[in-house]
């Protein structure tokens, strides 16, 4: 006869009391621990959009089949990928579901007496017996006293027990990576991050529009931007003279806050930003913005300011592009500035010093189509010359003309500028603070130890001990206590 | 002034080279040398007292190199008026002087002169690696470096690294004994070398007591991001390692005491901790992209 194999039902609830203590269960968490130190190593090899989008768009131009197939495994994105937020929700679920039941059982047990001596002592470890003389609870009494262990007296033992905070260390520490991860997902949400060049003398007005790049979290709002303008008075930089590296930057400005009516100087460095409550005031970066003036071939002025120009190397060789849409035809310039100009065989113009000792500005200049108006976003430092032809190439010193049969430019001479970035970061202090709670609670955890310790006086003295996780150093406790009791007063 | 203090500290640094050269020397005289043939039974005895003296010199070259180079990383710092922490030559001294000083520490406390060895060597490749490699004249810091946190964050990241590798090559020695011993028995220099359960529990402990200390350099390493850079967490390829490395050891540690590791893959985890250490000082630095490109190649 067969018999039918019975298949005990779990039920919807069952199943889900099963998943929950498959996920729940240490090795479950061990595993999803190591995969989410495994999922993060691809960002660190391969470009993120985040930090650098201009190798992923080299990516995207070199093997475009590839990139797109990478891009929808969101390769180029790891630590906002799908996946990646997979492993670590379910990395703090499984954190959540192991910790609490741990806090409460924790509460309850540190609010309860020791358990009762065992009655058979000589089964336990680092047990010794001798002869009583009649004092030896008293004394153990005063040492547990001043050890500070809980102990429970019973019928002429005392049964004690320490350690407790190694746990709660233990317990505190997962509680405060929890904090960690809200005070991050508070920024992302609360937060704003954005970016703007300023030529020294400029005044920039916290506004949206006033940014040449803005982030901000889901549930940020315009009007969270705090007001306050920051004018550009003095940017200093200082370079070493033999390897011409940066040694000092400094950015004095005016501050003003709220009704931008009264204003104070403020200095803002590297690693001092500016700071209003939870939003700071960065110096990001800085480099060079000739000065032109283009006129047309009348004379009338057709363009005129600094333009920034992007640094190429430590000697701040820059490239730009001055673009006059409103000539007609439409007229650019190609240009390159070295704030102290050498000649080079193979390379031409370079710079050999970061400081404008002796600037020249060497401009090629296009009549055509700029090509503004495809739709196409440009970079500001580039133009596309594609539609354009050459009419002219010139090299100027600050103050000299450079005249072509549909005008002229002059190189009036230069201006600083400085990147500043404005970030708001309302959920970094409750990051720090889940921090220094999470480094406490390991201290307490991984160098405390709980034991316990017994002592039944009779005839004869009986001690033993007990370490969990055969933490060491009881010997060492056990010999002290010992020599306590047998020790005069 | 400053150039006579950074020739004073090349010429440390070579002076120490030269004794960890020695020390190396003593150590291999002392594996090589204290097994003796007896004619007897051809049978392999051991007898430490003929290599006492050479292993007591091996260790007291390894104190005297580890001073010389200590003055040396000390003189370093004072030519360029700053910590010694600027470029990936620095790095490698004062790394190299962190992991010898972290055996020389735990020597007090544990039979581990067997490891000098591997010590001595490991600490001569990278002072060599350093010196005709990666050495780069004195100079001043780079603005983004001027902060109290570099003394603060790179000391704490190499004192931990020094520990890590220590533990790196106890587990290493752990997996070769084990391996030695699943053939058969122990040969006979293997034989003085702690027992299995010994070189475990040391890794372990090193590993638990250094852990805390890598957290902390994370966290300083975050606090500093987030005032010379405008955030504290970004991903850079340098952050990645420093968290998988975190990830790693906390899996060991969370290994060992809750789910009760022991032993062959303990050591194996151990192992895979340490390597992205490794992996992040030395590829990051030399290939890597990213912020913290400070190793002056």
């Amino acid at each position: 006869m067969s018999q039918e194999i019975q298949v005990p039902e779990l039920g919807s609830v069952g199943l889900l009391r099963y998943g929950w203590r498959q996920l729940t269960s240490m090795r479950t968490a061990l595993i999803l621990l190591l995969l989410l130190g495994v999922a993060s190593i691809p960002g660190s090899l391969i470009p993120q959009r985040t930090q650098n989008p201009i190798k992923v768009g080299e990516y995207f131009k070199n093997s475009p089949e590839l990139s797109t197939w990478m891009d929808r495994f969101s390769l180029f994105d790891v630590y906002g990928s799908p996946w990646f937020s997979a492993i670590y929700i379910l990395l703090f679920i499984s954190l959540i579901g192991c910790v609490l039941p741990r806090t409460f059982e924790h509460f309850h047990a540190a609010r309860a007496l020791p358990p009762a001596t065992p009655k058979n002592l000589d089964r336990m470890e680092h047990h010794s017996s001798w002869s009583a003389k009649g004092d030896e609870l008293d004394k153990a009494r005063a040492w547990f006293k001043s050890k500070r262990f809980r102990v429970l007296e019973k019928d002429g033992s005392i049964s004690a027990e320490k350690g407790f905070i190694r746990e709660s260390g233990n317990l505190f520490f997962h509680l405060a990576l929890i904090l960690v991860l809200l005070g991050i997902s508070f920024s992302s949400l609360f937060g704003m991050r954005g970016m703007a060049i300023l030529n020294v003398g400029e005044r920039f007005v916290n506004t949206t529009t006033s940014y040449d790049s803005l982030q901000y979290g889901k549930l940020f709002g315009e009007k969270n931007l705090p007001d306050f303008a920051i004018t550009i008075d003095k940017f200093t930089a200082k370079y070493n003279i033999v390897t011409s590296a940066p040694e000092d930057y400094t950015l004095n400005v005016n501050f003003a806050e709220g009704d931008l009516k009264q204003s104070e100087l403020r200095t803002i460095k590297v690693n001092s930003p500016l700071k209003l409550g939870n939003t700071n005031v960065y110096l990001q970066a800085n480099g060079y913005s000739p000065v032109v003036t283009v006129r047309d071939s009348k004379g009338n002025v057709a363009m005129q300011g600094p333009v920034p120009f992007l640094p190429q190397d430590s000697n701040l060789r820059s490239i730009g592009a001055i673009k006059v849409p409103d000539a007609d035809p439409q007229i650019g310039f190609v240009g390159s500035f070295v704030p102290t100009y050498a000649r080079s065989g193979a390379d031409g113009a370079v710079s050999v010093f970061p400081e404008a000792l002796d600037p020249r500005l060497l401009l090629s200049a296009w009549i055509g189509d700029l090509g503004l108006d495809s739709g196409v976003p440009q970079s500001v430092y580039r133009m596309d010359t594609s539609k354009m032809s050459q009419v002219g190439l010139k090299s100027l010193k600050p103050g000299e003309t450079f005249t072509y049969p549909q005008g002229s430019i002059t190189f009036e001479g230069y201006l600083q500028w400085v990147n500043i970035e404005i970030v708001k970061d309302p959920g970094k202090n409750y990051a720090l603070l889940g921090g220094i709670v999470a480094i406490l609670g390991l201290l307490a955890s991984l160098f405390t130890r709980r034991r316990r310790i017994w002592i039944r006086v009779g005839k004869s003295v009986e001690v033993a001990g007990l370490a969990k996780n055969d933490a060491p150093g009881l010997d060492v406790e056990m010999a002290d206590f010992i020599a306590k009791l047998k020790g005069g007063k | 002034m400053s150039r006579n203090w950074a020739y004073l500290s090349n010429y440390l640094v070579y002076s120490s080279m030269a004794l960890y050269a020695l020390s190396f020397i003593a150590h291999a005289f002392e594996t090589a040398w204290a097994v003796r043939v007896t004619t007897e039974d051809s049978k392999k005895n051991i007898d430490y007292k003929r290599t006492e003296k050479v292993a007591r010199v091996a260790t007291a070259m390894m104190i005297l190199g580890f001073v010389l180079l200590f003055a040396g990383v000390v003189a370093r710092g004072v030519s360029a008026s700053r910590v010694p922490w600027g470029n990936m030559y620095e790095f490698s001294i004062t790394g190299a002087l962190a992991f010898s000083g972290a055996y020389l520490i735990a020597l007090r406390k544990h039979d581990l002169r067997w490891l000098g060895l591997l010590v001595s060597i490991a600490v001569l490749l990278t002072l060599g690696t350093a010196v005709a490699v990666l050495y780069r004249p004195s100079a001043p810091l780079v603005p983004a470096l001027k902060s109290t946190w570099l003394v603060i964050h790179v000391s704490t990241a190499i004192i931990s690294g020094g520990v890590f590798l220590l533990a790196n090559a106890i587990a290493a020695a752990y997996l070769y004994l084990d391996a030695m011993e699943s053939r058969g028995e122990r040969t006979a220099w293997a034989k003085r070398l702690p027992s299995l359960e010994a070189l475990d529990q040391l890794s372990y402990r090193l590993v638990a007591f250094v852990f805390p200390l890598w957290t902390f350099s994370v966290i300083a390493g975050a606090i500093w991001a987030e005032s010379a850079w405008g955030r504290y967490w970004g991903w850079d390829p340098k952050e990645t390692w420093a968290f998988i490395t975190w990830v790693a050891y906390a899996a060991y540690l969370h290994a060992r005491v809750t789910v009760g590791w022991r032993g062959r893959k303990a050591a194996w985890l151990c192992l895979f901790a340490g390597s992205t250490f490794l992996f992040n000082y030395v590829y990051v630095n030399i290939w890597g992209t990213g912020k913290h490109t400070y190793s002056g190649l």
